[in-house]
C-alpha cells in the first residue's frame, strides 16, 4: 500500500491515495453485504433459536428503557423550551405542542433512541462477539455444528428488529411528556389545552414513520455490532477497535439511513 | 489397509506472505493417538484448524474417513464434525451458558434430546473427568483452569467421536493437574476406541499421550516415528526439540 500511495521522495501521491480509499471502501461494503445477506438468510429461515432470541430481546429492549427514556425527556424538554423561544419572535407560541409532537415522532424520537443504542447495543455486541472471537468461543461453536450466522448473529438481528421500533414508541412518549412538563411547570401551559392540542395535531402517519425508521435502524445496529464483532482480531486492542468501529458505523449508517427515509416519506406523502 | 481416519495431503496455507503450511502430509489410523510436536509458530494450530474445517487450505486435500472434506460445506461439513471432537487451547467455553450446558450443547443444539436428559448426560460425562454435579451449573468464570480443561474434555468427548483433537491441552497447567489431564485424555481416547490428534510443545505430555509423535517445522512434517523412539530419532531437528537446547539447527523464536 505504501509503496503505492508515496512517490519515491516520500510525498503522498494524492491520486493514489483516493484510489486506494476508494477500493478499500468498496471492497468494505462489500464485505459488510456480504455479511448482512448471510446474517439476513438465516434470520428469515429455520431454524430459530427462541431462547436466544428471548435473551436477546430483552438485553437489547427491556435494559435500554432506562437510557431511551432519559434521553428522550430531555430532548423533549429541550425542544419545547428551544420551540418557545424561536416561535416567540413571531408570536406563535400557541404552537409549542404541534411541534414537540411533530418533531418528536416523525424525527428525533427514533434518530434519538438509534444513537444512543448505537453506543449502548452495536458495541456492546461488537464486543461481545470480539472477545468470543479471540477466545475461540466462535471455533468451538463452529466446531459444534452450530453455525454462528444462526446461533450469534440471528438472534441479535431479528431482536433489534422487534425492540427498536418498541423504544422508539417509548421515547415518543416520554419525549412528548419531556416537552408537556417544560411547557405546563416552565413556561405556563394549561396541561389540557396542551394535550389536547398534541393529540389533535398528531397523525398515525407521524407515529408510523418513526416506527419504520426503528425498524430499520433496529436492522443497522444489530448487523454494525455483528460485523465489526466477527471481523475483531488481535486480543484487547481488536476487541476495543471492533466496539470503537461498530457504534461510530452504526451512528453514521443511522443519521444517513435517516435523511434517505425522511426524503422518501415527504416523496410519497407520509 | 485400513483407511486413515484423517488424512491430510500436500496442504499448503498461507497470510499475506506468511506461508504457514508448506505441504504437510500426514495419516491418522483409527484408534490411533498422534502427538504433533513443533516450536511456537510452526503452524500446528493452523493445521489443526484446517484439518477440522475451521480454515480451508490455499492447495492440498483432507480426506476423512477417506471422503474429501477439503472444501465441503453446510449439511457435509457439520456430518463430519458430528464425529469430531475439540478440545481448544482456551477451553473456549461458553461463558454466558453453564457448566452442564457447555458439555451439552451439542446435543440441545441437535434437538433431538430433552434438556433434562441433556443435563443428566452433561453429569454422567462430568464424572468421567473426575468433575461432581455440583460444578453444572456453575459458569465457566467460576471454575479453575483446570477444571475448566476438564469441561472442554467432556465436551468433546460426550457424543463419542471417532476423532479427537487436543490443541496444547496441558498449557497453562501446572504439572499435576498437566498429568491429570494427560491421564483423562489416555482413559477417554482409549474407553471411546477413537483416534486422537494432539498438539503440544510440553514433552512429558507428548511422551505420555501419544503412540506416534510427528515433528512440525517450517511448515512441513520432518519427522514422524514410535513415541519410544523420540529421544533417539537421530534428527538434530527433533534432538533440539526434545532436549529443549537453545542451540542447534532450529532458531530460538526471540
Amino acid at each position: 500500500m505504501s509503496n503505492v500511495s508515496t512517490r519515491k521522495r516520500g510525498i503522498p501521491n494524492p491520486l493514489a491515495w483516493i484510489g486506494a480509499a476508494t477500493l478499500g471502501l468498496l471492497s468494505e461494503i462489500g464485505r459488510l453485504a456480504v455479511f448482512s445477506g448471510k446474517v439476513k438468510a438465516a434470520a428469515f429461515s429455520p431454524r430459530w433459536y427462541f431462547g436466544q432470541i428471548w435473551k436477546q430481546f430483552i438485553q437489547t429492549g427491556f435494559y435500554s428503557l432506562p437510557v431511551v427514556g432519559l434521553s428522550a425527556v430531555f430532548i423533549g424538554a429541550a425542544l419545547a423550551l428551544n420551540i418557545y423561544q424561536g416561535s416567540g419572535r413571531f408570536g406563535a407560541e400557541q404552537f409549542v405542542p404541534n411541534i414537540v409532537v411533530l418533531g418528536i415522532t416523525r424525527e428525533l424520537g427514533a434518530s434519538i433512541t438509534a444513537l444512543m443504542l448505537a453506543g449502548r447495543v452495536s458495541a456492546g455486541i461488537a464486543a461481545e462477539i470480539g472477545a468470543m472471537r479471540v477466545t475461540e468461543q466462535i471455533d468451538a461453536l463452529e466446531s459444534l455444528s452450530a453455525s454462528r450466522f444462526r446461533y450469534l448473529y440471528a438472534p441479535r438481528f431479528l431482536a433489534a428488529l422487534i425492540a427498536v421500533p418498541m423504544l422508539v414508541i417509548v421515547a415518543d412518549i416520554i419525549g412528548v411528556m419531556g416537552g408537556w412538563l417544560v411547557s405546563v411547570y416552565g413556561l405556563g401551559f394549561d396541561s389540557t389545552v396542551y394535550l389536547r392540542n398534541t393529540l389533535d395535531f398528531m397523525t398515525r402517519n407521524d407515529v408510523l414513520t418513526g416506527v419504520i425508521k426503528g425498524f430499520v435502524f433496529g436492522g443497522i445496529i444489530a448487523l454494525m455490532g455483528c460485523y465489526q464483532g466477527d471481523r475483531s482480531k488481535a486480543g484487547a486492542t481488536g476487541v476495543g477497535r471492533a466496539a470503537t468501529l461498530s457504534m461510530v458505523g452504526a451512528a453514521v449508517l443511522v443519521l444517513a439511513a435517516n435523511y434517505v427515509m425522511s426524503t422518501i416519506f415527504v416523496e410519497v406523502g407520509l | 489397509m485400513t483407511t486413515p481416519i484423517l488424512s491430510l495431503q500436500n496442504v499448503e496455507k498461507r497470510f499475506g506472505s506468511n506461508h504457514v503450511l508448506r505441504g504437510v502430509t500426514l495419516d491418522v489410523a483409527p484408534g490411533e493417538s498422534l502427538v504433533v510436536i513443533g516450536g511456537s509458530g510452526s503452524g500446528k494450530s493452523v493445521m489443526l484448524k484446517n484439518a477440522l474445517g475451521l480454515m480451508t487450505p490455499d492447495s492440498g486435500q483432507i480426506l476423512f474417513n477417506g471422503e474429501d472434506v477439503t472444501q465441503s460445506r453446510g449439511k457435509a461439513r457439520a456430518r463430519m464434525r458430528e464425529r469430531v471432537g475439540m478440545l481448544f487451547q482456551s477451553g473456549a467455553l461458553f461463558d454466558s451458558l453453564t457448566v452442564w450446558e457447555n458439555v451439552a450443547f451439542r446435543l440441545i443444539n441437535s434437538g433431538v434430546v430433552s434438556r433434562s436428559k441433556a443435563k443428566d448426560h452433561a453429569i454422567d460425562t462430568l464424572r468421567k473427568v473426575r468433575l461432581g454435579s455440583e460444578v453444572a451449573d456453575l459458569y465457566p468464570a467460576e471454575i479453575s483452569g483446570g477444571m475448566q480443561k476438564r469441561v472442554s474434555l467432556a465436551r468433546s468427548i460426550i457424543s463419542k467421536p471417532d476423532l479427537i483433537f487436543f490443541d496444547e491441552p496441558t498449557t497453562g497447567l501446572d504439572p499435576i493437574t498437566a498429568d491429570a489431564i494427560n491421564d483423562l485424555i489416555i482413559e477417554q481416547v482409549r474407553g471411546l476406541g477413537a483416534a486422537a490428534v494432539t498438539i503440544t510443545h510440553d514433552m512429558p505430555s507428548a511422551r505420555k499421550i501419544a503412540d506416534e509423535i510427528a515433528m512440525l517445522f517450517e511448515g512441513r512434517i520432518i519427522w514422524r516415528g514410535k513415541a519410544s523412539e523420540v529421544d533417539h530419532s537421530g534428527n538434530p531437528y527433533v534432538d533440539q526439540f526434545v532436549h529443549g537446547r537453545a542451540e542447534g539447527p532450529i532458531q530460538p523464536a526471540i
